[in-house]
C-alpha cells in the first residue's frame, strides 16, 4: 500500500485538490492524474527540459519533482501559458518563424521561453541561449527556435 | 519498492530536528537528486520523507560576522543572482553559472549539492578553497545543539559524509576574503550545460609579491571524495609564482591525483587535465 497524501495547489489560476502518492513525480501527476498532457515526459531526469512548469514563477523540471511538493505553491504548464494573452506573442512568434517541427519538445521549449523573458525583458540571443540550455530539441537546430524568442523579445524587434 | 510510513513538511527547525531525531528518516529540498537516485533504485526511501522546503531560517545569504553564511535551502539560481556572494565569494557565483541548467539551478539547493557528496558536485572544490564550514544542528536531548566542521573533512566517500542521522544540514559558512584574496574555478565537460565535470579544479590564496599564501587546491572527480591536494599546496606556498613553480605545481597535481576510467574520461586523460589546467590557472593569477 502506497502512502497517499493531500495537497492543495493553485495550477493555471484554478485551485486544486489532489491525492497523490507520496513517491509520484509532478509530471505524473499532472499527466495522469489532473489529465493536462501537455507537459512532455522525454528523459524522466532533468536532461532535456520536455516537462518544464513554472512554479511559483520559477521554470522546475516537473520529472524531477515529487508531487506533494506541489503543496501551496502556484504552478503553470503550457496549458496555462495557451490561455494567458502574455504568452501570445512568444506563441505566435513560434509559429511565424517555423520554431516547431515534430513539436515534442515545443511545450517545454515555450515555458522555459516565458520564463527567460519575464527575467530578462531584454534578452539578446546569447541570454536566450543560456536559458533555453536544458532544454533539447532534436528537429529544427535551435536556430529558429532562438529567433522566435528573440522576436518575441520587447514586442518584437 | 518504497516503504514510505510518513510525509512531513515541517515548518520550524525545532520540529524537523525533532523529527530526525525518532530515525529513519529521508531529507527532500530541490529533488533534483533524490528523485532520480531513488527511481533508479540507488537510493532507498526510509520510513519517513521530510520535506525541508519550508524550514524558516534555512534559505537565505547573510553575513555572520566575519562569515557570509549561506542556508541549506538557498538555490543554485538564489546563489548565483546574490550581491553578497557576487562581492564575497565570486568563485562561488561562478561555480553556479556552471551549474547543470535553468531549471535545475531554480529546483537544487547548496545543501543539498553538498549532501549528496558526489565527487563531481559543482559547488564542492570552491567551496573547500575558500575554506568554507558546513554548519549541522540536532535536538538530541530536547535542546537544538550545532556544530561546524571544514567542509574538507566533511566527505567520507561517493554520497556519504560525517552528517549522523539526527543531524541536518542547516547552513555553510564562508570566512570573508582578506586583502588581496584570489580564487579560481575550472570545470571541464563536453558542454557547458548539464554536464557532470570530467574534473574541476578550485585554486585560492592571498596573493601579494608576486608570491601566493595561505594556498587551498582542490580537484573535483579525481577521487571518490573533492579532494584537498596538499602536496601541490605545498608546491605553491609562499613561493614566487614563477614558470618554475608553476610547472613543478602542475608536476604535483598530476602526481598526487588518482582518477579512475569511467564513461566521462580516462584516467590518463584527467590527470593530463589537472596538469593541464592547474599550470593555466596558475599563469592566469600570475599574470593577473
Amino acid at each position: 500500500m502506497l502512502l497517499k497524501h493531500d495537497i492543495e495547489f493553485t495550477l493555471n489560476g484554478v485551485r486544486k485538490r489532489v491525492t497523490v502518492d507520496i513517491t509520484m513525480n509532478a509530471l505524473d501527476m499532472l499527466r495522469d492524474v489532473v489529465g493536462l498532457t501537455g507537459t512532455k515526459y522525454g528523459c524522466g531526469e532533468g536532461e532535456c527540459g520536455a516537462c518544464t512548469i513554472r512554479v511559483d514563477g520559477e521554470t522546475r523540471n516537473s520529472c524531477l519533482m515529487f508531487a506533494v511538493d506541489f503543496n501551496g505553491r502556484d504552478i503553470v504548464t503550457i496549458e496555462g501559458l495557451a490561455a494567458d494573452p502574455k504568452a501570445d506573442a512568444l506563441r505566435e512568434a513560434f509559429v511565424e518563424h517555423g520554431a516547431v517541427q515534430c513539436g515534442f519538445c515545443t511545450p517545454g521549449m515555450v515555458v522555459q521561453a516565458s520564463h527567460i523573458l519575464d527575467t530578462h525583458p531584454d534578452a539578446d540571443a546569447e541570454t536566450i541561449k543560456r536559458g533555453l540550455e536544458g532544454n533539447l530539441c532534436r528537429c529544427t537546430g535551435y536556430k529558429k527556435i532562438v529567433d522566435a524568442v528573440e522576436s518575441a523579445c520587447c514586442g518584437g524587434r | 519498492m518504497t516503504a514510505i510510513e510518513r510525509y512531513a513538511a515541517p515548518n520550524s527547525l525545532d520540529e524537523a530536528l525533532g523529527i530526525l531525531q525518532q530515525g529513519e528518516v529521508t531529507i527532500l529540498a530541490g529533488g533534483t537528486d533524490l528523485m532520480p537516485q531513488t527511481k533508479a533504485g540507488r537510493i532507498a526511501f526510509k520510513a519517513t520523507l521530510m520535506n525541508i522546503r519550508n524550514v524558516a531560517g534555512l534559505s537565505g545569504v547573510a553575513f555572520d560576522g566575519d562569515w557570509l553564511s549561506i542556508g541549506a535551502t538557498t538555490t543554485i539560481t538564489a546563489i548565483l543572482n546574490d550581491p553578497l556572494v557576487k562581492k564575497n565569494a565570486p568563485v562561488l557565483a561562478e561555480a553556479c553559472d556552471h551549474f547543470a541548467s535553468d531549471q535545475i539551478r531554480n529546483a537544487g539547493t547548496i545543501g543539498g549539492n553538498i549532501s549528496n557528496a558526489s565527487p563531481a558536485g559543482d559547488t564542492l572544490v570552491p567551496l573547500i578553497v575558500l575554506d568554507a564550514e558546513v554548519e549541522l544542528a540536532s535536538k538530541p536531548n530536547g535542546a537544538v545543539t550545532t556544530r561546524r566542521m571544514p567542509l574538507a573533512e566533511y566527505f567520507t566517500g561517493p554520497g556519504r559524509t560525517k552528517r549522523a542521522a539526527n543531524e541536518l544540514l542547516t547552513a555553510v559558512r564562508i570566512p570573508l576574503p582578506k586583502p588581496g584574496h584570489v580564487a579560481r574555478f575550472y570545470k571541464f565537460g563536453a558542454r557547458p550545460a548539464l554536464d557532470i565535470a570530467t574534473i574541476s579544479i578550485g585554486i585560492a590564496g592571498v596573493k601579494k609579491d608576486g608570491a601566493l599564501t595561505d594556498i587551498r587546491v582542490a580537484f573535483g572527480a579525481v577521487a571518490p571524495t573533492p579532494v584537498r591536494a596538499k602536496r601541490t599546496e605545498a608546491a605553491l606556498e609562499g613561493r614566487r609564482l614563477d614558470d618554475a613553480t608553476i610547472e613543478t605545481a602542475a608536476n604535483a597535481a598530476r602526481d598526487e591525483v588518482n582518477p579512475i576510467d569511467d564513461v566521462r574520461a580516462t584516467a590518463w586523460y584527467r590527470k593530463e587535465l589537472i596538469h593541464n589546467m592547474t599550470k593555466r590557472m596558475l599563469d592566469h593569477v600570475a599574470q593577473a
